[in-house]
C-alpha cells in the first residue's frame, strides 16, 4: 500500500476543518490565529502533494514555490496580527473575542 | 503489505492530526501552542516524504520556530483567563459549528473520491530541488519574489508602528 495523492488530499482536508472549528468557537483571539495559520499549512500541504503527484513532462517545481510564497504570506500575516492583538490589549484590556463587539451593539 | 513510505506517512499524519486536536481540547492557551508546535513538525516530515526537503526547513524555521514563539508572545503580553472556560452564553453555538464542519469535511471529501486525478509519482531524487527552486525563484518568479519582499518590509513598518505605544 502506498500513500496516494488522496491520502494526501484527505489530511488536507481534515487539519482545514480542524482550523476551520477552532477559528469559529475559540474565545482566545491568539488561538484563532493560530487556527487559521493551521488551516493555511492544510492549503500548502496540498500544494506540495499536488507538485509530487501531478503528470508533467518536466520535473519543475512551482507546487514547492507557491508553498513558499504562501508561508511568506502566512509570516507576514501573522506578525501584523500580532501587533493588532497588543494594541487591541491596550485599548480595552481584553482579549476575549466575545468581548470584542463593539460594532454589533 | 504496507511499504515503509506508507507507514511513515501513517505515522506523521497521525502526530499532525493528534496536534490539531490537541490544539482544540487543550484547556490552557501555552499547552494549545504547543501541541500546533507538534503539528508543524509533524507537517515538515510529511514535506521530506514528498521531496521538498528545503519547504521542509522553511517549516520548521518560520511556523516551528518563527510563529510559535510569536504566537507565545502575544500570549505572555495579552492577560488572558488560566482556563479557556465553555461559553455558557450560547452553548448551542459549538455544537452547530461542529455539525457545519463535519458536513462541510463530508463534502470535500466526496469531491476528493469521485474525482479521478491522473496522478505519476514523479522521482525527484535525480535533481537537486533547492537548486532548482532557487533557479526557478530567481528567474520564472522574480516579480512575485520581489513584490514579497515589498510585503515583508510593509508589514515590518506596520507591525511596528501598530505596536507601538502612543504618545498622550
Amino acid at each position: 500500500m502506498e500513500a496516494s495523492l488522496t491520502s494526501y488530499l484527505a489530511l488536507g482536508a481534515f487539519l482545514f476543518c480542524i482550523g476551520l472549528y477552532g477559528a469559529l468557537t475559540k474565545k482566545n483571539a491568539v488561538i484563532v490565529l493560530l487556527c487559521i495559520e493551521l488551516m493555511l499549512n492544510a492549503a500548502n500541504i496540498n500544494l506540495v502533494a499536488f507538485n509530487k503527484f501531478s503528470v508533467s513532462v518536466t520535473q519543475d517545481l512551482t507546487g514547492q514555490i507557491f508553498s513558499l510564497f504562501n508561508i511568506a504570506i502566512a509570516a507576514a500575516e501573522a506578525a501584523v496580527a500580532v501587533a493588532i492583538l497588543i494594541a487591541l490589549y491596550r485599548a480595552r484590556a481584553t482579549s476575549n473575542m466575545y468581548e470584542i463587539n463593539e460594532l454589533k451593539d | 503489505m504496507w511499504s515503509a513510505g506508507f507507514i511513515v506517512f501513517f505515522v506523521l499524519s497521525l502526530l499532525t492530526i493528534a496536534g490539531a486536536l490537541f490544539m482544540i481540547s487543550l484547556n490552557r492557551v501555552v499547552h494549545m501552542v504547543l501541541a500546533l508546535s507538534l503539528s508543524f513538525i509533524s507537517i515538515a516530515g510529511l514535506y521530506i516524504l514528498l521531496d521538498a526537503e528545503f519547504l521542509a526547513f522553511v517549516q520548521v524555521l518560520i511556523y516551528a520556530g518563527a510563529i510559535s514563539i510569536l504566537m507565545i508572545f502575544g500570549i505572555m503580553m495579552t492577560k488572558h483567563s488560566e482556563e479557556e472556560t465553555e461559553e455558557p452564553k450560547k452553548p448551542w453555538q459549538n455544537v452547530l459549528t461542529a455539525v457545519g464542519v463535519i458536513g462541510f469535511f463530508g463534502i470535500i471529501m466526496y469531491a476528493i473520491q469521485s474525482t479521478t486525478i491522473v496522478t505519476e509519482k514523479k522521482d525527484f531524487t535525480q535533481i537537486d530541488t533547492v537548486k532548482e527552486i532557487g533557479m526557478a525563484i530567481f528567474q520564472k518568479h522574480v516579480i512575485p519574489f520581489e513584490l514579497i519582499s515589498l510585503l515583508l518590509t510593509v508589514a515590518l513598518i506596520g507591525a511596528i508602528i501598530l505596536a507601538k505605544r502612543e504618545e498622550e
